[in-house]
């Protein structure tokens, strides 16, 4: 559908001055947002060339969220592929459990330099939003978090975790009840309380700065993983498998490697149901191009331009979008985007269980089911490196559910 | 023709010594028919303008209420092709009143710029606003629209400060429509001082008419706003009227009378506002 651009001289210089990464991205937000768009922007630009932002942020990346997260060799799951050597970056030993609290750490601290007296934040699996309870109480700031009433009931451990943590969780009864409408509520309370407001989005996606900005504070999974890979193997990995929902914990690990040309990169939408049901989250296989949450990117929409609701069992994958810089680097053809169904995911959440010892996220279980389809046409000298973004916890009671398994 | 029929219309309301009545409705709500009775029976209710909201299921500046009339048009049907339509349908009887089509961006991309723009033109659409389409993305439409003969009319708010409001007026057309609050369509009320005080800082920027709006429910509001503006916009309260009637059962010419009753008080109001011309 779209024409492939010309291979650029790096894929590391998106986007422009305004936001775009090639066709994709920008600011298309409402007027009252952007004078304070275009603060966030500055103020980021500010803090990026501010040494003591970094430092701070190292500091408690490693003290707090518990950084360097290890990079494991699962010995018991090469075995079972029987072709490439599989390592997970293991982001789910992160304190909350996931790759989120990366992002949300880096945000808070911004915002706090920014003056700001109110978080808010939308989420789907409650990941983002546990990770954002979490900081702010860390800091002191009184958070609101918007959900879906849908994934209020499918993922009641996070809802609790977050009113645990002193966040307000409201539920948002409009449209579809899940992640794509608790953004708009998000992006309305955000236009109603816009001076005190601090909105920690919680992937790639959304207007400009937003893109950029998560993607450099996920960045840290894919910097630590060449130097991890280095010491263990003596040199860089040969490909790269992660998840993608609005896809950043996957430009984390991505973006370090993007212009390293002979390194091989995967993407994982989910299926949901299989593509040919109508009912999934795969906006790269199935959708097009569209402008929704501040950004153009491709989305899964009608002949008409409407919005159609997303489907995985995976309620971080149940977005109809994905982060513009996905949609530019599908375009241009660096990264390969493929997809994996509710089933192929459980399969590999269990096979991941039983001889590894670890329960992943269902997030992860997709990259996982990707692994499994690659994996044993690799040679053994081949590196793969999944990042392997959330733990599972959350999820027992959805897989139960689907197992047929009352608990 | 389009930007000189919202230019003709204030002016006469200037010659006449009174602020505009801004209407706005969403196209399709409740059902097809339903929405071309009530948008034929505009005009003669007191709206000097009216704005046709273009449905979306992600309407992100918007409150409760045009949420709702945007998905009740959708579930009934409605389609970027059929708004046209019925504009085309009305302009065929009205070719005095300006139709400003409000909404979102992708509906609009999805049906192709180009596209868009000759048959709105060609339908008797006079201006665009396009929420989510800021200055920093005019090469968009509202370039496009411009070189068209489309009025681009832009949203001013709280936030835009001295320093932005010249980049919020350039390519702006036919109208400025100020924000009134911080928040969604249909949300909390402004206060007239603070309208009073915004809508001169506007006219120290812009010889354009300016109209405000966001949270003007009575005819008493929409009094009070409009004697510090050029016009006055009235949506959400339109549009939960035209729920609460549609919930009763009441449709077509029905329908669309229990609508005019209201913009007829709402321009009772406005129409009070007598200035020196």
């Amino acid at each position: 559908m779209v024409q492939a651009a010309p291979a650029p001289n790096s894929y590391r210089a998106m986007p422009d001055a305004r936001g775009h990464f090639g066709l994709y991205g920008g600011r298309f937000v409402a007027e009252t947002l952007m004078p304070l768009i275009l603060d966030l922007e500055q103020a980021y630009r500010d803090a990026r060339q501010d040494p003591s932002f970094q430092a701070e942020l190292d500091y408690f990346l490693a003290h707090y969220v518990g950084r360097p997260s290890p990079l494991y060799f699962a010995e018991r799951l090469t075995a079972h592929c029987g072709g490439a050597k599989v390592y997970f970056k293991r982001d789910e030993l992160n304190h909350t459990g996931a790759h989120k609290i990366n992002n949300c750490m880096g945000q808070i601290l911004l915002a706090r330099r920014m003056g700001k007296r109110r978080i808010i934040a939308e989420t789907g699996a409650g990941q983002h939003g546990v990770a954002t309870a979490t900081v702010a109480a860390r800091f002191g700031l009184p958070c609101t978090i918007y959900m879906g009433a849908t994934d209020i009931e499918r993922q009641a451990p996070n809802v609790f975790r977050m009113k645990l943590l002193g966040a307000e969780v409201v539920p948002v009864t409009s449209g579809s009840r899940t992640l794509k409408d608790a953004m708009n509520e998000a992006l309305r309370d955000w236009v109603t309380r816009v001076d005190e407001t601090f909105y920690i989005i919680g992937t790639v996606a959304g207007p400009h700065p937003y893109p950029a900005m998560v993607r450099d504070f996920q960045a840290v999974i894919g910097t630590e993983a060449r130097a991890q890979m280095l010491e263990a193997e003596g040199r860089l990995p040969d490909s790269l498998v992660a998840c993608i929902g609005g896809g950043s914990n996957a430009m984390g690990l991505f973006y370090p490697f993007l212009d390293d040309p002979g390194i091989a990169i995967h993407g994982v939408e989910a299926a949901g149901h299989g593509i040919e049901t109508g009912a999934h989250a795969a906006s790269l296989a199935a959708g097009r191009p569209g402008v929704l949450h501040g950004n153009r990117t491709y989305l899964l929409q009608d002949a008409d331009g409407q919005i159609l609701e997303a489907h995985s069992i995976s309620a971080g994958l149940d977005y109809p979008g994905i982060g513009p810089e996905h949609a530019w680097l599908h375009d241009v053809g660096r990264v390969h985007y493929h997809s994996v169904t509710d089933d192929e995911a459980l399969a590999a959440f269990r096979l991941c269980a039983e001889i590894e010892g670890i329960i992943p996220a269902l997030e992860p279980s997709h990259a996982l089911a990707q692994v499994l389809k690659m994996a044993p046409a690799l040679p053994s000298d081949h590196l793969l490196l999944m990042n392997l973004c959330g733990r599972g916890d959350k999820d027992i009671f959805t897989v139960a559910k689907a197992l047929g398994v009352s608990l | 023709m389009s930007k000189l029929r919202i230019d003709a219309r204030f002016a006469a309301l200037k010659a006449a010594g009174r602020p505009g009545l801004i209407t706005f409705v969403m196209a399709g709500d409740p059902d097809g028919d339903s929405f071309e009775a009530i948008l034929a029976a505009l005009p003669g209710a007191g709206a000097d303008l009216i704005e046709i909201g273009m449905p979306f299921t992600d309407p992100m500046a918007d409150g409760p209420a045009i949420q709702a009339g945007g998905l009740r048009a959708l579930a009934g049907g409605q389609t970027m092709v059929k708004t046209l339509a019925q504009v085309d349908r009305f302009r065929a009887r009205d070719q005095a009143t300006p139709i400003i089509l409000m909404g979102y961006y992708n509906p609009i991309y999805a049906y192709g710029v180009e596209r868009f723009l000759a048959d709105a033109k060609g339908a008797g659409v006079d201006g665009l606003i396009i929420v989510d389409l800021p200055p920093e993305e005019d090469d968009e439409l509202c370039l496009p629209a411009i070189a068209a003969d489309l009025a681009f009319v832009r949203l001013a708010t709280p936030t835009t400060d001295d320093r932005r409001l010249p980049t919020v007026l350039t390519n702006t057309g036919g109208f400025v429509y100020y924000v009134s609050i911080t928040g969604i369509t249909g949300a909390a009320s402004p206060q007239a001082a603070d309208v009073a005080a915004a809508v001169g800082r506007l006219k120290r920027h812009t010889d354009l008419p300016v109209a405000v709006g966001f949270g003007i429910r009575t005819a008493e509001q929409a009094a009070a706003i409009a004697a510090t503006a050029d016009a006055a916009v009235v949506g959400s309260a339109v549009v939960s009227l035209i729920a609460e009637a549609a919930a009763d059962g009441l449709r077509g010419k029905v329908l669309a009378e229990r609508i005019a009753g209201f913009i007829a008080t709402l321009a009772a109001g406005v129409r009070a506002v007598a200035r020196a011309a």
